[in-house]
């Protein structure tokens, strides 16, 4: 048989995949692993879209989305972020963020441009960018400068081949997010450079402290913006496979091109659910939200009582503590987590080399189970420390995504 | 501060400390600031939400629907009294609609609380008429819902 194509062939399996195949085989396990909300989909959105299917809402859709959707979509960001797109021809909903990604790196990309992003980063940029013939390029942002995505970092990985900036804040994996002036620095990168800007913002909603900066808002950036959003994150409704992208008219014709010979539409009654959703859902995200911050308070103060340091994250559910002083790498630690103390959370490497040393907790769990969790940590490091005298473990390389 | 009251409504048992670290205030602020809330009333006491089904305790409740004629000078709240004061009413609402006060009752057998309607609150002067709405099931109740809870369906690990 003749080979399968080269690029695809070259791709390794995602680290998490490998992670979930072990850890789905135990039992009694806190999943601490888990990137969705542990909340089902709020009542109103689900009783919204059984009352769409008993209307025969089962057909396609038009290739765009419903135009009701767009327009609530548009009136939402004007309305949150002062950003104005036209619902009849700079909005597309999309099946996922997942979708949203694949499609503006086609639209945007000929073979061998270069895409420049900050690790520790989302396992399918990477490999997506290259699914589209692009290249990525990895730029490292530190866990001892808080993941700031600083934009002299990005500056000196921008070259003739660059194409693009990917962005993602508030960020998986870190939970970290950028202030408006470094984003606005990016922004003017961007524009010097003559860049596009794909910025992935599905945990917009999730920022406990301080406000979203809406990217595309920026001055220069809207013209040279594709906006990734959905619904997965806010509304926990990760299963409905259902986001959008926001992009000038000649960018959305040319991502609308590829969407509906691949997919057609996304959708039709997830797009019933999601017009619920922004129409009348607010309370229920409100108070998801502030669930998730009170975890997230109650989580990170308990990593860093137990030794796995931990910058406040200040969007997203995620922790990305250090496990520096359990004198293992991450692969180590959340294997032997795993192993020992049955709390499943996901190596930091496989996030890109800076992941290295950091594990990803999620949080989107109850506040229980998060509780026994830190009991199970606790625990685990207080064995490493007792068996400190043991010759340090030499880092291995990070894990491919 | 108004969250501290959002996470004791939830679980009353909530130690400080864990609303501390919950809100990020500190723990003698949330302390004190629980202290005077018992003290003013704000917090009025803390209960505990039993399933008296599941341990086969019979327990019958009904809710009646009462038709009042108001009194000059003091509406219904003369009548309400007489009725809030004895210990096997739980509620009493006035409300808009065909009647005027909403009285839920509790009892050990369908015959107490049946007796309990036809000697002692129908025959207060003011009260017309009254319409019984025994319980049959309870559903959800102030929130809580007494029925199977959806299980965690999602993956282990997800990106």
């Amino acid at each position: 048989m003749k080979p399968l194509n080269r690029v695809v062939e070259a791709t390794s399996p995602s680290g998490i995949r490998r992670f979930f195949d072990l850890a789905s085989q135990m039992e009694d396990v806190i999943s601490l692993g888990v990137g969705e909300p542990d909340f089902v989909t709020p009542w109103r959105i689900r009783e919204a879209a059984i009352y769409a299917i008993e209307h025969g809402c089962t057909a396609y859709t038009s290739n765009s989305g419903l135009i009701e959707l767009r327009e609530s979509i548009s009136i939402y960001l004007s309305e949150r972020y002062g950003i104005e797109y036209d619902p009849s021809n700079e909005i597309i909903i999309t099946v996922g963020v997942s979708e949203g990604l694949d499609l503006a790196f086609r639209a945007i990309l000929n073979p061998g441009d270069e895409v420049v992003f900050f690790e520790p980063s989302y396992v399918s940029y990477s490999p997506g960018i290259a699914f589209a013939g692009g290249v990525p390029v990895p730029v490292q942002s530190r866990g001892e400068d808080g993941f700031r995505c600083r934009p002299e970092e990005l500056k000196a990985a921008i070259t003739p081949r660059t194409k693009a900036i990917l962005l993602c804040q508030p960020n998986n994996p870190t939970g970290s997010t950028q202030t408006r002036a470094d984003l606005q620095a990016i922004v003017d990168l961007a524009v010097k450079h003559d860049l596009y800007i794909i910025s992935d913002e599905i945990y917009d909603r999730l920022t406990y402290s301080g406000s979203h900066t809406c990217v595309a808002s920026l001055p220069g950036a809207r013209e040279r913006t594709i906006l990734l959003n959905g619904f997965s994150k806010a509304y926990a409704m990760t299963g409905w496979r259902v986001a959008y992208t926001c992009a000038p008219r000649e960018i959305t014709q040319a991502i609308l091109k590829i969407h509906q010979y691949a997919m057609l539409c996304a959708p039709h009654v997830s797009q019933m659910a999601a017009i619920e959703a922004l129409k009348h859902a607010e309370n229920d995200v409100q108070s998801m939200i502030g669930e998730y911050d009170r975890r997230r308070r109650l989580f990170i103060s308990g990593l860093n009582e137990i030794g796995l340091d931990c910058i406040e994250p200040k969007g997203a559910f995620y922790a990305f503590p250090s496990v520096r002083r359990s004198g293992l790498c991450s692969e180590e630690f959340a294997g032997l987590l795993l192993k020992e103390e049955r709390v499943a959370v996901v190596p930091g490497s496989v996030f890109g080399a800076s992941g290295e040393g950091h594990i990803r907790c999620s949080y989107a769990t109850s506040l229980p189970n998060l509780e026994e969790a830190l009991h199970r940590m606790a625990r685990f490091m207080e064995r490493r420390h007792a068996s400190k005298r043991s010759p340090t473990r030499r880092m291995p390389e990070a894990a491919p995504v | 501060m108004r969250e501290i009251l959002e996470i004791l409504e939830k679980d009353a048992r909530t130690p400080p400390e864990k609303i501390a670290a919950m809100t990020g205030l500190g723990a003698d602020t949330v302390r004190s600031q629980i202290q005077a809330w018992e003290r003013s009333g704000v917090i009025r006491r803390y209960k505990t939400v039993i399933d008296w089904e599941q341990l086969g305790c019979e327990q019958v409740s009904a809710f009646i629907d009462v038709a009042v004629t108001p009194q000059r000078g003091t509406g219904f709240d003369v009548v309400a009294e007489r009725i809030y004061r004895y210990p096997e009413v739980r509620s009493v609402f006035l409300v808009s609609g065909g009647h005027d006060l909403r009285v839920i009752v509790e009892g050990s057998s369908i015959k107490e609380v049946a007796n309990f309607v036809s000697e002692k609150l129908a025959t207060i002067d003011q009260v017309n008429a009254t319409n019984t709405h025994f319980l049959l099931k309870k559903y959800k109740d102030d929130g809580d819902i007494f029925a199977e809870t959806e299980a965690d369906q999602r993956l282990v690990v997800a990106p």
